[in-house]
């Protein structure tokens, strides 16, 4: 299989493959790439807001218009065109097949096509900032009636973001299909839906959840298009429309999508955590079921956004009530995660550093929730710098530092090298002093009462205290810039000059292990057969520390039907 | 394993009783379902608020409507008969029904685009008012779904003329059922909801 | 961080405080409890030679308590958090206080405007005034007839604590109680626009016997 694979010609075989690893690959590079526009958009206006009217090195002067542009760009490329290819597409591609021991996924060329859908939105997206009037100013949440007429200030830029971000939907979308069915369908004989690994668990829920609630958008956008373009009047209160229907359809989206990118993230905590303290994941089962009240728990939260938007007060201690309680399974998951650590043996590896920085940020981004969460809190928060510190909190480590964990522990998986441990830690160091150097201060800005997505804090004189604040956030900011200088010389220099890693280097348990590194088309020589769960860490008893997933059985620890085995082995 | 196997693509092996393709086709009609719901749910939360809209909806062309809803559901019937076909492996049969299909797909936008022209006229456009927004905004993204089925349709029965990918029949024939019950909420909701003003 | 807050200069804005006060405290102990937990666990549990890890893949019931027990801790600290937050939401937004003076809040791109009574004490008659200035008197409830003619706003005073956003098409209210003089900034707290960041005017919060004399000189010389 792999022989034919390699004579292929180049395009088949790098940008038109059907191979869910090269498929992974280009995800995770156009979102990485997406990463640095992204970020350097997040440079120039904080740039912007520490010296107010100065010229931003290679942006010229920000004016009110453009810093509206970045600050929703900054927004729209980190969540849909970062987040979702690195986080759910890139590792969800990579590891899925691999961790259930399938040799691609269900649909290779439907897997293919939602890359290059994912590719054109990117385009649109790009061509959306060149067209008249600029890109879209109007805020990732894009609400309505701002965003529905050029008399507000909303121009062809607002469309075609509005079409990027559709395609984009249609990507994932289809991405979404394609895991869920490949979990459903293609797992390795032996292995039962409770014996996939904690990761393909909350990738499939995430894609079942994005899939459920990002129809009514959809929806939504198609009504905000037709408002824009074709007269109608659903957003328009003088036509009888309702500007809080959008911010209704966008939240129930909107909310639900914080977990579809925290699952994968807690998804990659799981695999680091056990493979590099040798424990069994505390309570799997538990997590996962978990995880599926979260999933269900995520589509009755989302008024919390809205509590001030005039909604009906009555309203607002419902779902301040569901959002504490979603809490429970979310502490479950994190109390676990603790536990396994516990009377664990645990290797400071690399990624074991990222992971442990996810949690230890984590915590303060979960708690800070609870402040937003709270309806009577959340009148003076709203809208401040409190809630972007707060979601960067949440955010960052979920779309930046896990995603590096799983970079570091999978790295030698992905290209059959190592990546270099000083640079590693450089990196490491640098992320983290300069991630609490940016967002530290903007809860202190917020408790000041300094709102958001303003261009230019100086005009406010109750905010004048707090500008040398703005000023350490955006060291801080530019910090993080080149704090991801040594990460991107790492992977580059590891990938060509590293040194070969083993099938094996973490001595880890589930089947992305089993194969060459890295694996060859099709992934397996032979295919797996399961006969045990994906956490068979330091079983007692004095042999192995571990015991891989698709070990044959010696120990009759579990009966699987020969006459299934011997016809699923059967070519 | 042998016992299960359709045709030549299901003897993968598989972890559930589901041929793959089916469990694909449930989960992509689970995503529309959620985007026709929005849609739908938008409209019967202002539909609710404004009785007045009966007498807007009065001006659709319930004949017309009640036409389309025949030609769909008839067009459903084919596409039962093609997947019975399939499953007898008699391939130009099942491509035959599948482009009877095809046929009343095209007769339904052929009648909608009669619709659309009248109205349009008449300066029952999306502008109008929120009711002809809801109208268009439906029936158009309905009408999206039809034509994209019908593509399907026509792909699938080109290969099972040739007899290949037969298991692909029933997949195509699930979306159109989909389809047509969707236009099943839509006729009474646009068309039926006039209350009795007419 | 709570010491960075504004100067408490309305009814509610001690009770809102003192509600993230609360909240402050409990995930404050939380946070370094969890914290504390996760680098006593690597620094106890770090790799030593000859030391193996226990198998605790944790199934059972009495280990899983290790993780339900503090959940419910969780659990208990939420909804006391919850139920304080409702009593406050409650005081805040359901429950508006008889008004003294009622004032018609007018947001547009990229202004406020304040529309007075006039002598006769009722919005949208002949003797209204209109201010570019929101002049109150300490020590009477105020209710704000919030409107807007484009696009979403919001008004928002950090010594009041005190937010809602404006939706065109709905006349939302809100309400407040100024407790002490000063002259404090009306930002707008939703992005409005290219000029969102030039939408500010000033609240004056006056004696009331000040805030009389202002209000009949405005009057006396008819709507500007």
């Amino acid at each position: 299989m792999s022989a034919a694979h390699a004579e292929l010609p180049f395009w088949k075989r790098h940008l038109f493959s059907t191979d869910h690893k090269v498929i992974a690959r280009q995800y995770m590079l156009t979102g990485a790439l997406m990463a640095i526009v992204g970020g350097l958009f997040a440079a120039a206006f904080r740039h912007t807001l520490a010296w107010p009217g100065e010229s931003v090195p290679g942006f010229g002067v920000l004016g009110p218009d453009r810093y509206n542009t970045m600050v929703t760009l900054h927004g729209t490329i980190m969540v849909f065109w970062v987040a979702m290819p690195v986080l759910v597409a890139g590792f969800g591609n990579f590891l899925i097949p691999l961790m259930v021991g399938a040799e691609d996924m269900a649909f290779p060329r439907l897997n293919m096509l939602s890359y290059w859908v994912f590719f054109l939105s990117t385009a649109v997206l790009v061509a959306s900032l060149f067209v008249t009037g600029g890109g879209s100013g109007v805020g990732w949440t894009t609400y309505p009636p701002l965003s529905t007429s050029a008399r507000f200030g909303a121009g062809l830029g607002v469309d075609l973001w509005i079409l990027a971000v559709a395609l984009e939907f249609v990507a994932f979308l289809m991405g979404g299909i394609n895991f869920i069915t490949t979990a459903i369908n293609k797992r390795a004989p032996g292995m039962g839906l409770w014996d996939m690994p904690l990761f393909v668990w909350e990738e499939i829920v995430a894609s079942v959840v994005f899939m459920l609630s990002v129809g009514p958008l959809v929806a939504g956008a198609v009504m905000l298009l037709f408002d824009r373009n074709l007269g109608t009047g659903f957003y328009d209160p003088a036509a009888g429309g309702d500007p809080l229907l959008f911010q209704h359809l966008f939240w129930f989206f909107g909310h639900p999508e914080v977990y579809v990118l925290l699952l994968p993230a807690l998804g990659i905590l799981a695999e680091v955590l056990c493979a590099l303290s040798r424990k069994a994941l505390f309570g799997y089962r538990v997590v996962v079921w978990s995880t599926l009240v979260a999933g269900v728990l995520s589509f009755v939260v989302w008024a919390h956004h809205q509590f001030i938007s005039g909604i009906d007060p009555r309203l607002a201690s419902p779902f301040s009530l569901t959002t504490i309680l979603i809490s429970v399974p979310f502490s479950i998951t994190i109390f676990a995660f603790l536990a396994t650590l516990w009377k664990g043996s645990i290797r400071l590896e690399l990624p074991m550093l990222f992971a442990v920085a996810m949690l230890a940020e984590f915590l303060l981004g979960g708690v800070t929730g609870i402040v937003n969460g709270s309806a009577a809190a959340d009148i003076y928060i709203h809208d401040t710098y409190f809630v972007v510190a707060h979601f960067h909190y949440t955010l960052f480590p979920i779309v930046v530092l896990a995603p590096f964990a799983g970079v570091y522990y999978w790295f030698p998986k992905m290209t059959g090298r190592e990546l270099h441990r000083g640079l590693g830690y450089a990196h490491l160091a640098l992320t983290v002093v300069f991630f609490n150097l940016t967002f530290l201060p903007m809860f202190s800005l917020g408790m000041m009462g300094h709102h958001r997505r303003i261009a230019n804090p100086s005009m406010f004189e109750h905010l004048r205290a707090g500008q040398h604040l703005q000023v350490l956030a955006t060291v801080g900011a530019i910090g993080l810039l080149v704090a991801t200088v040594p990460f991107v010389v790492n992977v580059f220099w590891s990938a060509l000059r590293g040194r070969q890693a083993e099938r094996n280097p973490w001595r880890a348990t589930t089947l992305e292990w089993d194969t060459a590194s890295p694996p060859p088309h099709g992934n397996f020589d032979a295919p797996p057969v399961v006969s045990r769960g994906p956490y068979v860490y330091s079983p007692d008893g004095a042999g192995e520390d571990f015991v891989p997933q698709g070990a044959p059985d010696t120990s009759q620890e579990r009966a699987v039907p020969a006459v299934a085995m011997a016809e699923a082995v059967a070519p | 394993m042998s016992a299960h196997a359709e045709t030549a693509q299901d003897l993968d092996p598989r972890s559930t009783e589901v041929p793959t393709g089916r469990v694909a086709v449930w989960w992509f009609l689970a995503s529309e379902i959620a985007i026709f719901g929005g849609a739908v749910v938008c409209y019967l939360l202002f539909r609710l608020r404004h009785p007045e809209w009966s007498a807007e909806a009065a001006h659709t062309i319930t004949a017309a409507g009640a036409i389309n809803t025949v030609v769909l559901l008839t067009s459903s019937l084919s596409a039962v008969l093609a997947h019975a076909a399939a499953g007898r492996g008699d391939g130009p049969r099942a491509a035959r029904m599948l482009w009877y299909t095809v046929g009343g797909g095209l007769v339904f936008l052929v009648v909608k685009a009669y619709e659309y022209t009248h109205e349009i006229s008449a300066g029952m456009v999306p502008s109008r008012g929120l009711f002809w927004a809801f109208y268009f905004l439906l029936t158009g993204l309905h009408a999206l779904h039809v034509t994209g089925g019908m593509v399907a349709l026509g792909a699938v029965a080109r290969g099972a003329a040739r007899g290949q990918h037969l298991g692909r029949v029933e997949l195509v024939a699930i979306y159109w059922h989909f389809v047509d019950i969707v236009w099943i909420f839509l006729f009474p909701l646009l068309y039926l909801s006039s209350g009795g003003s007419r | 961080m709570l010491e960075d807050l504004p100067v408490a200069a309305g009814s509610f804005a001690r009770t809102i405080d003192q509600h993230m006060r609360l909240i402050y405290w409990i995930c404050g102990v939380w946070f370094v409890a969890a914290q504390g937990v996760l680098f006593y666990f690597l620094w106890r549990f770090r790799q030593r030679p000859g030391v193996r890890a226990a198998w605790l893949p944790a199934e059972g019931r009495r280990e899983l308590a290790w993780i339900f027990a503090p959940v419910l801790l969780v659990l208990v600290c939420d909804l006391v958090i919850e139920f304080d937050s409702a009593r406050v939401w409650a005081a805040v937004k359901e429950h508006a206080p008889e008004a003294s003076l009622e004032v018609g809040v007018h947001a547009s791109q990229f202004a406020w405007e304040y529309q007075y009574p006039g002598p006769d004490g009722r919005l949208d008659t002949a003797d209204d005034f209109r201010a570019r200035q929101l002049h109150v008197p300490v020590g009477r409830v105020v209710s704000l007839r919030l409107e807007s003619r484009d696009v979403l706003h919001s008004i928002f005073v950090p010594q009041l604590r005190l937010k809602q956003d404006i939706v065109p098409g709905r006349q939302l209210r809100s309400w407040f109680e100024a407790t002490r003089e000063g002259t404090w900034p009306v930002v707008c707290a939703e992005l409005c626009g290219v000029g969102h960041t030039f939408m500010q005017s000033t609240m004056v919060a006056e004696a009331a016997d000040t805030y009389d004399r202002w209000a009949a000189a405005q009057a006396a010389g008819g709507a500007r």
